[in-house]
C-alpha cells in the first residue's frame, strides 16, 4: 500500500527533497505539499537579480504545475498549515483541509527578522524574502524616490543594489561597523563598501535604528543619536530566523530552529525536517548547498534505505551584485593558532587572504578575481595537507600546480569528484558523464540536465569549459550567433578578420571569408560596411550601396515613401535665424508636419525624396543648419537642461558642456545609434540617466554616467565615475565612444554591449587606465577627422546634382 | 517630369550607368513609379515600387543578388518573378527591361504574372 507523505513548505528545501524521493522511488508515497505562497517552486535565490531587473518572476520559476501533476503530486498553494496533530498523524491548513499523513516533512524556511522599533508595521515597511516582498519593491521603486536598507549583510546589499538598479536613491543602515562582516574580513569588507560607494550608495555605518517615522507611510528612518534619513520604503534585512511556529506547537524538540538528527528526523520520527527551520549539531543554515545535502540525506530515509547520514557543511558565500566578485569560504578570521596569507593589489583591485592551521587551509576570502574560490572551498572541505604548495597557494590554482592559467586551465586541473556547482551539488564527473555518456554537447542543454549553474549561475563559465573540454572544442554546440545566414561567423571573429587581414570594404571581406551569399544580406551588408569604415576611418570608402536608405539618403523615409528632415540643434539650443529658416523652409517645401522631436529640436516630416537636397541646401544657406544624423546609427542628440546660467538650481553650465560634447562628436558612426544628456545638477532635466552618457553636474564637477537606454527595455545608466572640468569630460566621452565603437558588435547599443563585457571591463578601459583613455581619445579624433563632416553639403550642391534624389526619364 | 505614355512600345530611359551596381533608380509611370534595378553582374530588372507587404518603395532596399530587401520591413523580394521570399507571401508587377548599346529600355505594360 502506499503511505501518504505531506510536506509542509512548497520552498526550495522541501521541493529539492521530493525530487531526490521521486529519483529514488516514485511510488512509495502519495504526495501532498501544502504551501503558504500563492505560487509554485521558484528559485528564491533569484530574487535579487529579479530586483535588479537582469531577470524576470517567469525566469525563475523551478518546477511549474505540470511537474507536480507528472509526478501525481497534489498541491495546495495560498493555503499554510496552521496545525499538526501528531496524536491523530494528520494536519490542518487555514482553509481547512485536514489531511492525514504517514510521514511528514517540515520545510518552512525561516521568517524575516522585524527589528521590534515603533512603525515597523507602516505601510513602505518591508522585509526581502518572497515573491510578495520584490512585487512591493518593484511597485515602490517606481512610485518613491528614497529608500532605506537596514541591514549590510548579503541579502541587504542585494537589495540595496537592486534598488538602486531601479533608479532609487537607497541608504543601507549598518549595526557594524563594517559590511558583511560574518562572510569578509576587514580589508575585503572595505573594498566592497568602497566600491557599493562609487557605485551610487550610501552607507550609515554603526548606526542603531531607533524608529521607523510616517504617519499613514514610512517617510523617514531615525536613529538613536538622533539623526534622521528620509526614506520612502524601507527594506529590513536585519537577519532571518527558522521557522518554527508550526513544530513547537506541536511539542517538537526546538531550539534555535528544529532539532533534528543526522537522518534529519526530528525528536518525532514520523516527522522530517529540511532547510533553513532545522537546526542541526546546533548549526542552522541560511544557503542552499548545505540545504541540498540536508535533501539527499533526508530522501534516502523517506525511501528507506537508512544509509545516508548528515554531517554538517562548511558553506562559502558569494554576493550576487553584477560585477562584484567576491568569495568567502571556512573560518577566514583565524585565531591565534592560525596564519594568514595576504595578497593585496590595489591596481587590479584584488585581496586574497587564506587563514592556515597546521599546514591546513581553513578559511579564504577573495575579493576582485574570484576564480579560485571553489578550488580554495574544496582544500578546506576535504582538510589536505598543503606545505607542498604553501608558498604559490595565494597565486591560485594554476601557479601552485602548474599546467595552464586559464579558465580552461581550471577546468583540466579538478578533479572528477570535486564540486563544480556549489548550489546544486555538482561534481564534475557527472557534467563529464552528461557529454560522454548521454552524448550532450551544448553547455545549456548539460545545465538543464544536471542543474549545474542554474541556481546563482556562477559557475556558468566553468561548466562550458567542462564541456569543452568533455566534448572537444569542435564539438561542443553552443549556437554562437553569427552575423547572419550567409556566413558561419559571429561578430568578434569578422571583426579580428577585418583587422588582422586589412580588409577595407565589405565585398573583400565577403570574398575573404567564403560568404554563401556573394552579395550579402540586408542584415550583413550594413554590418560590414560599418566595420570597415570604423575600422580603417582614413582608408575604407564607405559603401553607399550597404547602407540602409535612411543613412544612403541622410533622411527618414516614412511609411509613405517621404522622407523627415532633422536639422542639428547643438545642445538643444537654437536662435530666430535658424527658427525662421526652418520655418520658410517649411513653407516653401509645403512640408506637411513640423514637429518637436523627444530629441530637442524640429522634424520636418514628409519630404519627398526629390526635394531633400534643396531643402538641404536652403536651410545650410539661410542659417547655416546641418545633418542631425536622426537617421543613422551615429551620434544623435545631447539634451541638455538649461544649467547654472539660468536655472536656481544649476551648478554647471550644462548647456555649454552639451553643445561642446555635440561638438566633437557629431558625425561619428558607431554600432547604434548613441545619445546625450547633461544636465546642470542632479535633478537630472535632461534625463542623462537613461543615456549612453550621460553627465550629471554636482557642485564639484560632473559624474558621468554610461549604458542607459530609454527605448524598448528600460535600463538606467550605471555611474561610470566623477571627474572635474570640461576637458575631462570630452576626454572620457571620447574614449567611452571610441571603445564602444571598436568593440561592440553591429547593432548592439552601449546597454547591451556593457550588459555583455561588464562594467568593470568598461571602467577598466575608460577611467583606471589613463594612458588608454588618453589614447582612446585621440583614436577618436583621429577618426572625426576623416568622417566629421556635414553629408547635407555635398549632397544639396546645385551644381553636381546627385543622382540619388532623382528619377529616371523615359525619353522615347 | 513628363511621364511616358503607355503605347505598349519599349522607351529608353537613360544609360546603364545612371544606376550604381546593387542599386536601383525610379521611373514615373501612369501606373506609379516603376523600379528598375541593376545587380552586381549588370543584369537590369524592373518592378513596381511597390511592395507587396504595404507598399513600401522598393527602389530605396538594399539589393543582393537578385533581390531586393524592402526598406519598411525588410520583406525580401525576388527581383526575376516579382514574389517575397518565403515565409512572406505576395508578389510585384514585374516589367519587361533590356539593356542595348549601354541604355535601357523598358516597356511600360506589365508581364503577365
Ligand atoms: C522623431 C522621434 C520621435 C519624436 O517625434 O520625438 C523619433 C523617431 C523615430 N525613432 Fe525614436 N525618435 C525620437 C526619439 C527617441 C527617444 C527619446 C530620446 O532620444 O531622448 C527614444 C528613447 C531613448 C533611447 O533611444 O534610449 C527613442 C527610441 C527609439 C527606438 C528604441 C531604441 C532602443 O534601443 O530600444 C527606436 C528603434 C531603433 O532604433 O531600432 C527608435 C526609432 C525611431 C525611428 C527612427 C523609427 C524608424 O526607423 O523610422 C523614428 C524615425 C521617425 C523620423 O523619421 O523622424 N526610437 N526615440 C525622436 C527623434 C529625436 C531626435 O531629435 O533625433
Ligand atoms: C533574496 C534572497 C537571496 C538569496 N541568495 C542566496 C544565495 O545567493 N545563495 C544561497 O545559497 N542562498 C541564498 N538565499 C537563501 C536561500 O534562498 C534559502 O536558504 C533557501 O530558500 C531555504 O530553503 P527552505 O526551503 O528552507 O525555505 P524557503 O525557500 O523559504 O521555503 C519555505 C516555504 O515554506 C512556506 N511555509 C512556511 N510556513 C508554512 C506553513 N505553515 N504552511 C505552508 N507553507 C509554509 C514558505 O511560505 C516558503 O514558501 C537567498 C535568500 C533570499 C531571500
Ligand atoms: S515611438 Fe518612435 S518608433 Fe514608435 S511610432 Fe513613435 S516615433 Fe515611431
Ligand atoms: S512594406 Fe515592404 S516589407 Fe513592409
Amino acid at each position: 500500500m502506499t503511505e501518504r507523505l505531506v510536506v509542509i513548505g512548497n520552498g526550495m528545501a522541501g521541493i529539492r527533497t521530493v525530487e531526490e524521493l521521486l529519483k529514488l522511488d516514485d511510488s512509495r508515497y502519495e504526495i501532498t505539499v501544502f504551501g503558504a505562497e500563492p505560487h509554485v517552486n521558484y528559485n528564491r535565490i533569484m530574487l535579487s537579480p529579479v530586483l535588479a531587473g537582469e531577470k524576470t518572476l517567469s525566469d525563475i520559476v523551478l518546477n511549474d504545475r505540470e511537474w507536480y501533476a507528472d509526478n501525481g503530486i497534489t498541491l495546495h498553494t495560498g493555503d499554510p498549515v496552521e496545525r499538526i496533530e501528531r496524536g491523530r498523524r494528520r494536519i490542518v491548513s487555514a482553509s481547512g483541509r485536514e489531511t492525514p499523513y504517514d510521514r511528514l516533512l517540515l520545510a518552512t524556511g525561516s521568517t524575516p527578522f522585524v527589528l521590534p522599533v515603533p512603525g515597523n508595521d507602516l505601510p513602505g515597511v518591508v522585509s526581502f524574502r518572497d515573491i510578495g516582498d520584490v512585487e512591493t519593491m518593484l511597485e515602490a521603486a517606481r512610485r518613491h524616490r528614497h529608500a532605506v536598507v537596514i541591514g549590510g549583510g548579503l541579502l541587504g546589499l542585494e537589495a540595496a543594489n537592486g534598488l538602486m538598479k531601479q533608479g532609487m536613491s537607497v541608504t543601507v543602515v549598518h549595526i557594524a561597523d563594517s559590511l558583511m562582516e560574518r562572510q569578509l574580513d576587514r580589508p575585503a569588507s572595505g573594498l566592497l563598501r568602497d566600491t557599493l560607494i562609487e557605485r551610487g550608495l550610501d552607507f550609515r555605518m554603526e548606526a542603531v535604528t531607533e524608529r521607523i517615522l510616517g504617519r499613514r507611510r514610512v517617510s523617514g528612518v531615525r536613529f538613536e543619536d538622533g539623526s534622521e534619513v528620509r526614506a520612502d520604503l524601507v527594506v529590513m534585512a536585519a537577519g532571518i530566523r527558522p521557522n518554527t511556529a508550526l513544530a513547537r506547537d506541536a511539542g517538537l524538540h526546538c531550539e534555535r530552529g528544529v532539532v533534528v538528527h543526522d537522518t534529519m528526523q526530528t525528536f518525532d520520527p514520523r516527522i522530517y525536517a529540511v532547510g533553513e527551520c532545522v537546526e542541526h549539531r546546533k548549526a542552522t543554515y541560511g544557503l542552499v548547498a548545505p540545504i541540498w545535502e540536508q535533501a539527499r540525506v533526508c530522501a534516502n530515509h523517506l525511501a528507506q534505505y537508512q544509509i545516508g547520514r548528515y554531517e554538517g557543511s562548511v558553506v562559502s558565500t558569494q554576493l550576487k551584485v553584477t560585477g562584484i566578485d567576491l568569495f568567502s569560504a571556512g573560518d577566514y578570521e583565524g585565531g591565534e593558532d592560525t596564519e594568514d596569507i595576504v595578497l593585496q593589489d590595489p591596481r587590479r583591485g584584488v585581496y586574497r587572504k587564506l587563514v592556515v592551521r597546521d599546514d591546513r587551509l581553513q578559511g579564504a576570502v577573495l575579493y576582485g578575481d574570484t576564480d579560485d574560490g571553489p578550488w580554495y572551498f574544496d582544500l578546506i572541505k576535504r582538510g589536505e595537507d598543503i606545505s607542498e604548495i604553501r608558498e604559490r597557494l595565494i597565486f591560485g590554482r594554476a601557479q601552485a600546480e602548474g599546467g595552464g592559467d586559464s579558465a580552461g586551465g581550471r577546468a583540466a586541473l579538478m578533479g572528477d569528484d570535486e564540486q563544480v556547482c556549489d548550489c546544486n551539488g555538482v561534481c564534475k564527473g557527472a557534467i563529464v558523464a552528461a557529454v560522454r555518456d548521454d552524448g550532450l554537447t551544448s553547455p545549456a542543454a548539460v545545465m538543464k540536465a544536471t542543474k549545474a549553474g542554474t541556481s546563482c549561475g556562477s559557475c556558468k563559465s566553468l561548466v562550458g569549459d567542462i564541456v569543452t573540454l568533455a566534448a572537444g572544442a569542435d564539438a561542443v554546440t553552443e549556437d554562437k550567433p553569427t552575423v547572419c545566414e550567409c556566413t558561419t561567423r559571429s561578430h568578434d571573429e569578422v571583426r579580428e578578420a577585418i583587422r588582422e587581414r586589412h580588409l577595407t570594404s565589405p565585398a573583400a571581406v565577403r570574398e575573404a571569408l567564403g560568404w554563401q551569399e556573394p552579395d550579402g544580406c540586408s542584415k550583413c551588408r550594413p554590418a560590414l560596411n560599418y566595420y570597415c569604415i570604423s575600422t580603417f576611418p582614413a582608408e575604407a570608402r564607405d559603401d553607399a550601396q550597404s547602407r540602409f536608405i535612411n543613412e544612403r539618403a541622410h533622411a527618414n523615409i516614412q511609411k509613405d515613401g517621404t522622407y523627415s528632415v532633422v536639422p542639428r540643434m547643438y545642445g538643444g539650443i537654437t536662435n530666430p535665424q535658424e527658427l525662421r529658416a526652418i520655418a520658410d523652409v517649411a513653407e516653401k517645401f509645403e512640408v506637411p508636419t513640423v514637429k518637436v522631436t523627444g530629441g530637442q529640436r524640429i522634424d520636418l516630416l514628409g519630404v519627398k525624396k526629390a526635394d531633400l537636397p534643396a531643402v538641404w541646401r536652403e536651410l545650410r544657406e539661410r542659417a547655416g543648419l546641418e545633418s542631425g544624423h536622426a537617421y543613422g546609427k551615429a551620434l544623435r542628440t545631447v539634451k541638455t537642461c538649461v544649467g547654472r546660467e539660468w536655472c536656481r538650481f544649476g551648478t554647471q553650465d550644462s548647456t555649454t558642456m552639451g553643445i561642446e560634447l555635440e561638438r566633437m562628436a557629431a558625425g561619428s558612426w558607431t554600432p547604434h545609434k548613441v545619445k546625450m544628456a547633461v544636465s546642470g545638477c542632479p535633478r537630472n532635466c535632461a534625463e542623462s540617466t537613461i543615456k549612453d552618457f550621460g553627465v550629471i553636474a554636482n557642485d564639484s564637477g560632473w559624474e558621468l554616467v554610461v549604458g542607459g537606454n530609454g527605448g524598448t527595455r528600460l535600463r538606467a545608466a550605471e555611474v561610470l565615475c566623477r571627474v572635474t572640468g570640461h576637458e575631462a569630460v570630452l576626454e572620457h566621452a571620447a574614449a567611452f565612444l571610441q571603445i564602444y565603437r571598436e568593440e561592440a558588435r553591429y547593432l548592439e547599443r552601449t546597454a547591451h554591449w556593457i550588459d555583455r563585457v561588464g562594467l568593470d571591463y568598461v571602467r577598466s578601459r575608460v577611467v583606471d587606465d589613463a594612458d588608454g583613455r588618453r589614447r582612446a581619445h585621440e583614436r577618436f579624433l583621429e577618426s572625426q577627422r576623416h568622417t566629421q563632416v556635414d553629408p547635407w553639403a555635398p549632397r544639396s550642391d546645385a551644381s553636381a546634382p546627385d543622382p540619388e534624389f532623382r528619377a529616371l526619364r523615359a525619353t522615347g | 517630369m513628363s511621364a511616358a505614355v503607355d503605347t505598349g512600345e519599349w522607351v529608353a530611359i537613360g544609360p546603364l550607368d545612371a544606376i550604381p551596381r546593387r542599386g536601383a533608380r525610379t521611373v514615373e509611370t501612369p501606373d506609379g513609379p516603376v523600379a528598375v534595378f541593376r545587380t552586381a553582374d549588370d543584369t537590369v530588372f524592373a518592378v513596381a515600387d511597390h511592395c507587396p507587404h504595404q507598399g513600401g518603395p522598393l527602389s530605396q532596399g538594399i539589393v543582393s543578388g537578385a533581390a531586393v530587401y524592402c526598406p519598411l520591413h525588410d520583406w525580401c523580394i525576388e527581383l526575376a518573378t516579382g514574389r517575397a521570399r518565403a515565409p512572406d507571401e505576395g508578389s510585384t508587377p514585374r516589367y519587361p527591361v533590356t539593356v542595348e548599346g549601354g541604355t535601357i529600355h523598358l516597356r511600360l505594360t506589365p508581364e503577365a504574372s
